[in-house]
């Protein structure tokens, strides 16, 4: 298909190859749209809708990480709707999860002059961090449910599936199978899912214990085999023998 | 270790092996039938089985509310708290069946019984409504405590109501009717005169009707079929939705418990129609009796060769499965139907592509509602003209709808398009109960919008109620007299969405979650100032982003509510 | 939130895959490791070595400051010293004045022939190319190996034999392009994960159809339209009845045959023995699988062959590795995108150290030692006078080892190696190590040969220096000095020119061969002057993206893929082979055929991953044997067991798993505790010199826990 479309957005002119999306489009014109869960590597699952723009002659917003272009498409991307929702999806974000580690939503936040504390009996959702294996830590009190991490684990990278979904809803959690610590389930600690992950809820373990004020002297004494000679001289301190 | 005995559920998975993940809810609905709930063993047992990843499979035991991946109780009772059920007293008789429980003496078996209260069950005319085990109990409020827990309760039968007896003709005799006396009552002769038609004239056919989906999007269903047929590729499908869960909605209940072969003759004519060589019926969970009722329908027609390769001596070959649901709302969305059927979590995909190019298993697929299939026969065998002799131009043929709530006589009600809602409610279903009136009705269920007295001289068809700003829906009205609360109505509703929203998507999965936070307050009577830009932001985020039409349309009661009760969200 | 003060690209240092890191870095401690989505290599993807391995870097036994063993060592009574009180902590000088001392005296009383160095393939290009300028140019010995001898050796030599060149002929993103591939004696979700990752994806997004042909069944079996359970040392009947099948069914490609190949009749003709129903009674495979395999590969559009080191480390590696080029060439799947022989070189940079003449047999560039013109062109190189470098092949490393006596190999010098595990028969090579005279070690840490060494000299890590690594798919890419290196260790290169200063001053060489450089960068250009291959590689062509070699000048691209016009020979080779069994078959007293290899986890001998975190992961040596087997022998999974061959015996944990096929157990060679070694047999391929490690008989017997050398809490592991 190597057909051009015309379209425009915000009343510019734009020309792109057949098969481009929306996004794509408004970047080559030099229009900024706001991405939360698109990520060049993984599939686009459209989900986060804080890409929805307002397309005429449609009833809902689209998204516009997946909607491809058409020819003599208009496009608003900043109408009112499209502001209010981006507004109101970024505030009840702030009131769901832990964004201190996301600066590049907290600058959307400010773009959009969000109100932190719009919702005041919101129920955040604040489980304890999982420290289960030496590699890296699950803060999913920060997971912002983009669904990164489980597709690299699976179809987009690793096909490993180490991890999926448990709840539904609101309460949805990334997890393992039957909730099992990771090194028992199929996870082969590649990582893929910390370097996708964009708020810091999967993060390397030594930087999670950097922030916790560990020295990198303490860091490298929790190692197994220092941990086995501690434990020798300990074991031979108290028996000499 | 384990010392589960594998062996009877490794014997029912030998038979789904072969097709993979698919089979996937089957088996898990299987594992929890041997075992009471699902154990990790038994998943992994699955999981080899069906060569499906570990983590899938508890993600999809987790998202369906009907899977148990901890033990629970021998006795499982859930107890419908939608607001048809909650108006006849669902709460009391959670406190007192709690109650009982906790009261009784251990050992017996009270230890055993898990109680959880749940969505609607479809049972909303014999409110209030329980499963025990999967078995429902008709007003329940009205059976022993021993009857109930050990099974012994009320069985519902049909309510009927209307004035034109046309999809409903073979309902309401007080059982099933099977093969043989359907065929005395004239069934399959339809199908008989499908088979001699080329399938495109049965498209026109369809179209000329003027049929529309009566599952509450009304998308017009020769259309749905022509585009199936064009849709390249050879292996087609043609899917049932039957996973009725609308508040307030129990129609395709009542068909399918009572005459299941109009709809199996709805499908095989569709399959022949748009060239497809399977069908699928996807039922919600909670139906175990319609389910039954279907099956032994399916095994019967099979056998008489109403179903298999060359149906009725053609050269025709079309097959029916089906499948049960496992408790979620959002799989009579019609993809997370097709994701359900495909053994995964019940996700919304995104449109386009359209189910009729890219399907179940990616396939062209015409879904289409129940009560839309029972429709086909009817049209089939007396022709588009005299199926247009009833309704109006725009909504032509009849509708079944389902009274509930606060109205004398709760039932289904074939009526034809174009009377008046006043005419429905009080000529036909009595009225108010004695010695209250009217304060609002929910058009649409949860999904829907609140009419108020103002409206009780509409017409009831498509093009009458769009200009009212009511939806028809799937033709769902839930009465509300004067002193109920709208306050708690709007949050059981709140609260349904939120528990039902499958999580994909931002809007809805925090949207739902803010809205019934809010309404929580709000019903407690704690309105503050801002609540009421807070509940529009959200509403209308919801209806305007979405992903699916859960998300789109999980506001539109409340926003309906607060145009037109307002003060009911502003501070006193 | 912590941020980075830098973030430094590199090059990772496990495996030949290869991929492109940031190393992110606060106060000199580097604390996560990112990769760019859109690197050439890995998009972005990488594996838990790459990841989270790199924190042996700060472990607290990394040996900082030189050592020299306080007692003396002489030959026969040679001891290991683990233990830091055994050394006395030197200055450089000191180091290095003793070592040139030590090197001197012993090169001026015995002669280039008492000289042998073990270069380094995870070292750099620059690393490898002056350690053995240093021995051939200072010591005239050609007694220089690397570890490369012990893993692709005879893939190589094959290669050599058949085609002039040695090096995987595609690059490996390339197998999406592919339409049949054959996976054989490789287990890439383990060794090559992210190369695992892409034939994953080449299956599951891009229809290609996957043989593979292995005793184990590994992960990739899942992915496999055919799996081929062969027994260990059938891999020339298998392969050579698949051409047998291919030349009967005429579905040979004649006009590559014609165009580009020759000794096509002689091959042919002994291919007649190996019938299907031969390959099935020396492999235990139905034979319809093989010829269904044979069908497949040969009528593919783009077939490849992916093979790791279940071919040639072998007694008949050699004829194995023909075996698989006999079928390319009969097919005509090589010279094009998404074909190719594709060995899967283990080291991050064996393929570097080989073209760098880490070699017995080859200067830099494979260019025979024993030719005059090669001699003469490196003669001038490196300022010898014409006929000072020795024009006779050396030693390999398992023939230096044999070596070592009165009036053979005196000296020994390791750079980054750790024969102590990773050579066969240990027992054997305790022994030789035990009779060295003298013995430098120049590493990270104290490993089980350095723990014999006579000076230790602390090497900086490869994110302490400068360099370039070459991986597999022959890309040299850039490796980056991202923090200083710790206490007083030095780059190895910069290490090598120190001493070799001092040693040319002590022998009063006329001219030096030139040591003075101020920068890596200047290394690989020198060798680039004499290397056609390496000549157009400069570093700021490969700053952001390697080049994949050759690059025969300063403008060409580098080289995807290979051989699309001709093969360096001028016309490709046909072998004829013969089926030659292995070393040792199973029998009464030792009735299982012992594997052994890596595992994800861990690192060869372990010097660098058992002093990290992954050593958490995998904290101890398993035996995987298949439950028929244990069933059996009465063994459960974890039970400790006895492993007992002709030349040595182990106790560890039996793992019980259908990742092993009944007759086969699989050890990995990783555990000092355990290790594996002790078992396999120095057998060697004839031509290429290499062990038979995939293929020695064991007797496995359970016994109790006392017997086991270390007890670990076990983490239950759940993955593949």
């Amino acid at each position: 298909m190597s057909e051009t479309i015309r379209l425009t957005i915000d009343q510019q002119s734009v020309e792109v190859p057949a098969g481009s999306t929306i996004l794509q489009a408004a970047q080559q014109a030099g229009i900024q749209i706001p991405t939360i869960c698109y990520h060049d590597h993984c599939t686009a699952n459209g989900l986060c809708r804080i890409c929805g723009v307002e397309v005429e002659g449609t009833r809902t917003l689209q998204p516009a990480c997946v909607v491809q272009v058409r020819d003599g498409m208009v496009i608003h991307t900043r109408s009112e709707r499209v502001i209010r929702s981006r507004r109101t999806i970024l505030e009840m974000l702030a009131s769901s999860v832990d964004l201190s580690e996301s600066p590049e939503i907290q600058a959307m936040i400010q773009e959009y002059s969000s109100d932190l504390y719009r919702f005041p009996d919101a129920e955040a959702r604040r489980p304890t961090v999982i420290d289960d294996n030496p590699m890296y830590i699950r803060d999913y009190a920060k997971c912002i449910l983009c669904w990164r991490c489980v597709q690299v684990c699976a179809e987009d990278a690793q096909y490993t599936y180490a991890i999926n979904f448990s709840g539904r809803g609101y309460e949805t959690q990334i997890s393992t199978f039957y909730e099992i610590p990771m090194p028992e389930s199929t996870c082969v600690f590649c990582g893929q899912c910390v370097g996708v992950c964009p708020t810091g809820a999967l993060k390397p373990k030594r930087q999670w214990l950097l922030e916790m004020g560990y020295s990198p002297d303490e860091i490298m004494s929790l190692t197994r085999s220092q941990r086995q000679r501690r434990k020798r001289r300990e074991e031979i301190s108290a028996n000499p023998s | 270790m384990s010392d589960l005995d594998l062996s009877p559920l490794l014997h029912r998975l030998e038979s789904y092996h072969s097709r993979g993940r698919t089979s996937l809810l089957p088996a898990l609905h299987d594992a929890q039938q041997i075992y009471g709930y699902i154990p990790r063993v038994a998943a992994e047992a699955v999981g080899q089985a069906l060569n499906v990843p570990l983590a899938e499979i508890y993600g999809v035991i987790e998202f369906y509310s009907l899977f148990y991946s901890q033990p629970v109780g021998k006795t499982v009772i859930h107890i419908c708290n939608d607001p048809a059920c909650a108006l006849a007293g669902s709460e009391t008789l959670f406190k007192q069946i709690r109650f009982q429980q906790e009261a009784a003496p251990t050992g017996n078996s009270s230890s055993s019984l898990t109680i959880e209260m749940a969505p609607c069950l479809g049972l909303c005319e014999h409110a209030p409504a329980v499963l025990v085990q999967g078995q429902p109990v008709a007003r329940a409020d009205r059976q022993t405590w021993q009857d109930l827990v050990s099974g012994r309760g009320e069985r519902p039968s049909s309510l009927l109501g209307g004035t034109v007896s046309i999809l409903t003709a073979n309902c309401g005799l007080g059982h099933t009717v099977e093969l043989s006396e359907y065929l005395d009552l004239g069934g399959y002769q339809a199908l008989r005169k499908a088979l001699q038609t080329p399938p495109r004239q049965i498209i026109e056919e369809i179209k000329a009707a003027g049929l529309v989906g009566r599952g509450g999007a009304a998308f017009p269903t020769g259309l749905k079929w022509e585009a199936a047929a064009n849709a390249p590729g050879s292996v087609k499908y043609v899917v049932c939705n039957a996973d009725e869960a609308e508040p307030g909605t129990f129609k395709d209940r009542v068909l399918m418990e009572d005459d299941p072969h109009s709809i199996l003759e709805g499908i095989i004519i569709a399959g022949y129609a748009i060239g497809a060589q399977k069908g699928y019926v996807y039922i919600r969970g909670e139906y175990l009796l319609p389910y039954q009722a279907m099956k032994k329908a399916v095994e019967d027609a099979r056998e008489a060769g109403f179903l298999g390769n060359n149906i009725l001596d053609t050269d025709f070959n079309f097959d029916i499965e089906i499948r049960r649901g496992a408790g979620a709302y959002i799989c009579g969305e019609e993809t997370a139907l097709f994701e359900s059927i495909e053994g995964k979590r019940g996700f919304p995909r995104l449109k386009p592509p359209f189910p009729t190019t890219h399907g179940l298993f990616g396939k062209p697929t015409v879904i289409n509602n129940v009560e839309t299939l029972a429709n086909v026969p009817v049209i089939i065998r007396k022709g588009a003209a005299h199926y247009r002799k009833l309704g109006t131009e725009k909504s032509p043929g009849s509708k079944l709808f389902c009274l509930s709530g606060d109205v004398v006589r709760p039932g289904l009600y074939e009526v034809p398009f174009g009377i008046p809602f006043h005419h429905l409610l009080y000529d036909l279903a009595g009225g108010v109960r004695p010695g209250h009136h009217l304060q609002a009705a929910l058009f649409g269920g949860a999904a829907g919008a609140f009419a108020t007295p103002d409206h009780l001289n509409v017409r009831l068809t498509f093009e009458d109620l769009k200009e009212a700003g009511l939806p028809l829906g799937s033709g769902v009205i839930t009465v509300f007299d004067e002193t109920r609360d709208l306050r708690d109505i709007c949050l059981r509703l709140a609260r349904f969405f939120a528990e039902e929203s499958c999580g994909k998507c931002y809007p809805c999965q925090m949207g739902t979650q803010r809205q019934f936070e809010i309404l929580e307050r709000i019903a407690r009577g704690e309105v503050q100032q801002e609540d009421w830009e807070r509940l529009q932001d959200v509403g209308w985020t919801m209806t305007d982003s979405s992903l699916c039409g859960l998300g789109q349309t999980a506001a539109s009661a409340i926003l309906s509510a607060m145009k037109h009760f307002p003060h009911l969200f502003q501070p006193i | 939130m912590l941020n980075a003060e830098k973030v430094v690209p590199t090059t990772c240092p496990y495996c030949g895959v290869g991929c492109n890191l940031e190393l992110h870095v606060r106060d000199e401690f580097i604390y996560k490791v990112t990769s760019p989505f859109d690197s050439v290599v890995n998009h972005g993807n990488l594996c838990v070595k790459g990841r989270f391995g790199y924190d042996f870097i700060y472990n607290k036994e990394r040996v900082t400051v030189p050592l020299i063993r306080k007692q003396p060592q002489t030959p026969g009574q040679r001891t290991q010293a683990f233990d830091r009180s055994a050394w006395r902590e030197v200055s450089w000088d000191e180091a290095l004045d003793y070592t040139a001392d030590r090197l001197v005296e012993i090169y001026q009383r015995d002669g280039s022939k008492a000289m042998a160095v073990y270069c380094c393939a995870k070292a750099t290009n620059e690393d490898n190319y002056l350690l053995q300028k240093f021995f051939r140019a200072v010591f005239r010995t050609n007694n220089v190996d690397h570890c490369t001898r012990l893993c692709h050796a005879a893939s190589v030599v094959a290669l050599q034999m058949a085609i002039g060149s040695a090096a995987m002929s595609n690059t490996a993103a390339e197998v999406s392009d592919c339409d049949v591939f054959i996976l054989t004696g490789s287990n890439p979700t383990e060794n090559h994960p992210i190369i695992a990752l892409q034939m994953k994806a080449a299956v599951q997004k891009h229809g290609a159809k996957l043989i593979v042909v292995d005793p184990r069944r590994i992960e990739m079996v899942n992915y496999a339209t055919l799996y081929l359970p062969i027994r260990p040392g059938s891999d020339v009947p298998v392969f050579s009845a698949m051409a047998h099948v291919i030349l009967k069914e005429n579905l040979y490609n004649r006009q590559f045959i014609e165009e580009r190949t020759e000794n096509f009749e002689a091959f042919a003709t002994s291919m007649e023995k190996f019938t299907p129903e031969f390959a099935e009674q020396i492999s235990g495979v139905d034979r319809g699988l093989i010829i269904e395999a044979a069908r497949m590969y040969a009528t593919a559009h783009n077939g490849a062959i992916f093979w790791a080191l279940g071919i040639p480390e072998s007694t008949h590696g050699t004829a194995n590795a023909l075996s698989l080029i006999n079928l390319a060439l009969l097919t005509g799947h090589v010279g094009r995108k998404g074909t190719g022989l594709n060995p899967l070189r283990g080291q991050n940079n064996v393929q570097g150290a080989s073209d760098s003449g880490a070699m017995p047999w080859h200067y830099p560039g494979y260019q025979a030692v024993d030719n005059e013109e090669n001699a003469r062109r490196w003669e001038e190189a490196w300022h010898i006078e014409p006929g000072g470098l020795n024009r006779q092949r050396g030693l390999t490393t398992t023939e230096i080892l044999a070596a070592v006596h009165p009036g053979g190999v005196r000296a020994l010098y390791i750079m980054g190696e750790n024969p102590m595990m990773s050579e066969p028969n240990l027992n054997h090579t305790r022994k030789k190590m035990q009779e060295l005279e003298f013995l430098v070690a120049q590493d990270l840490f104290i490993n089980e040969s350095g723990a014999f060494a006579d000076v230790f000299l602390p090497a900086a890590s490869w994110a302490e220096k400068e360099g370039t690594f070459t991986n597999t798919d022959r890309r040299v890419q850039r490796v980056r000095q991202v923090i200083p290196p710790r206490g007083q260790s030095r780059p190895d290169w910069e290490i090598i020119c120190d001493l070799a200063k001092r040693v040319e001053r002590r022998l009063n060489r006329p001219n030096s061969a030139y040591w003075d450089y101020h920068h890596p960068a200047e290394i690989l250009e020198e060798m680039g002057r004499y290397v056609p291959d390496y000549a157009g590689i400069r570093y700021d062509r490969i700053e952001k993206v390697g080049l994949q070699t050759p690059v025969p000048t300063p403008d060409h691209p580098g080289t995807p893929y290979l051989y699309g016009e001709r093969f360096p020979r001028g016309r490709a080779k046909f072998h004829p082979l013969e089926y030659i069994p292995n070393a040792e078959m199973p029998d009464e007293e030792y009735p299982l055929i012992l594997s052994t290899g890596r595992v994800l986890e861990h690192w060869h001998g372990g010097t660098l991953t058992r002093h990290s975190w992954m050593d958490d992961l995998f904290p101890e040596a398993l035996m995987d044997i298949h439950p028929a087997d244990a069933a059996r022998l009465g063994i459960h999974d974890g039970s400790p067991v006895r492993v007992t061959s002709r030349r040595g015996s182990i106790v560890l944990r039996a793992k019980v798993t259908t990742k092993t096929n009944i007759g086969v157990v699989f050890i990995p060679f990783h555990f000092r505790e355990a290790a594996a070694n002790l078992l396999t047999t120095d057998a060697l391929d004839p031509q290429a010199k290499i062990p038979e490690y995939k293929a020695a008989v064991v007797r496995v017997t359970p016994t109790s826990e006392e017997e086991l050398t270390a007890v670990f809490e076990s983490q239950p592991r759940g993955r593949y």
